[in-house]
């Protein structure tokens, strides 16, 4: 059924726009800026959350200056997909041990993307483990830099201990149509995960 | 004139808690506010209320997301979403949340990824 034009059904007028979120993950230094910022219509933003290790039920602020805290940052970027459907795409934080401190991070995204560079294999390690662990969809981009040696695919699976169903694309996420294309690739991915799950019901 | 200003408390954390009224998390419908989750008016701004409040009626006349406000306020996530939480309880603004990939109980939306993907083509 094609709903284009009409708002959603269940759901309350008022334009009818609606979003859809990627997350960008990868080690420290490994592009996840750069791609946001090559596939973005918008200039990149930054939107931060302010940890404490004070507890979720706390209630007051006062007195958290002596508690440890954190700021999180996330940089992001935004593309119009058509005229009421808008794709966010977050670059998550380096420090993967801050990611479970802010709640539901990875909930409600469609995938992510996890950047590697080939020169550092063992930076993007714990990114991929967290994806696992959350059962966060998602595809490896093999961030190509200058000095990068070509790795035959199946070592680098190897190396990454990835289930052979997890797609491996080579990017350079400077470049926006190279950085459109991973994303293209995750939603493929998508699809694919989809009809598995129809043909097992 | 305004009195002299004491310097601004680095952290921020004085700012929040004013704008906040010392609340540190929002409650009930605003508690599932996501980065990516659309922020509409339902009202005009009216003057006399909170600045902050004014000013996230003022910018969302388009739907914006909870993310490209709390940039353009400065405002972090948590702090941001305690005033949307205000909003929302007095029908002043509408979330809309993400759309997953999965809608429970409707299984895989493949709908919305040839969307997402017709829409990534045309780049």
């Amino acid at each position: 059924m094609d709903f284009k034009g009409f708002d959603h059904p269940g759901r309350p007028a008022a334009g009818g726009t609606r979003s859809v979120k990627v997350m960008i993950a990868g080690g420290f230094g490994t592009g996840k800026t750069t791609m946001v910022r090559s596939v973005s219509d918008i200039k990149p933003l930054t939107t931060e959350e302010t940890l404490t290790q004070a507890s979720a039920d706390v209630d007051h602020l006062i007195g958290v200056a002596d508690k440890t805290q954190t700021t999180v940052s996330l940089d992001f970027g935004k593309i119009s997909l058509n005229e009421s459907l808008m794709l966010y795409l977050f670059g998550t934080p380096g420090q993967e041990r801050f990611w479970f401190l802010w709640n539901g991070l990875f909930k409600g995204a469609l995938g992510a993307i996890v950047l590697v560079d080939t020169r550092r294999l063992a930076s993007s390690f714990r990114a991929i483990e967290e994806m696992e662990r959350l059962d966060v969809p998602f595809v490896i981009a093999l961030n190509v830099f200058p000095d990068s040696v070509n790795h035959p695919i199946d070592e680098i699976r190897d190396a990454l201990d990835l289930s052979p169903h997890t797609p491996i694309v080579a990017c350079d996420a400077r470049d926006r149509a190279s950085s459109r294309d991973v994303l293209v690739a995750l939603i493929h991915h998508l699809k694919e995960r989809s009809d598995v799950a129809l043909e097992t019901r | 004139m305004s009195a002299p200003r004491r310097p601004s408390d680095p952290s921020g954390l004085e700012r929040y808690y004013v704008l906040t009224g010392g609340r540190s998390g929002p409650g009930g419908s605003a508690s599932s506010l996501d980065v990516a989750t659309l922020i509409v008016s339902l009202t005009a701004p009216v003057t006399g209320t909170q600045h902050e409040h004014e000013e996230i009626l003022r910018r969302c006349r388009d739907p914006l997301s909870v993310a490209e406000l709390g940039a353009h306020l400065g405002l972090p996530f948590n702090i941001l979403a305690v005033l949307l939480a205000d909003l929302l309880e007095a029908g002043r603004v509408e979330a809309r949340d993400p759309i997953p990939a999965h809608d429970a109980g409707r299984g895989p939306d493949l709908a919305l990824l040839e969307e997402v993907l017709s829409g990534l083509q045309r780049l």
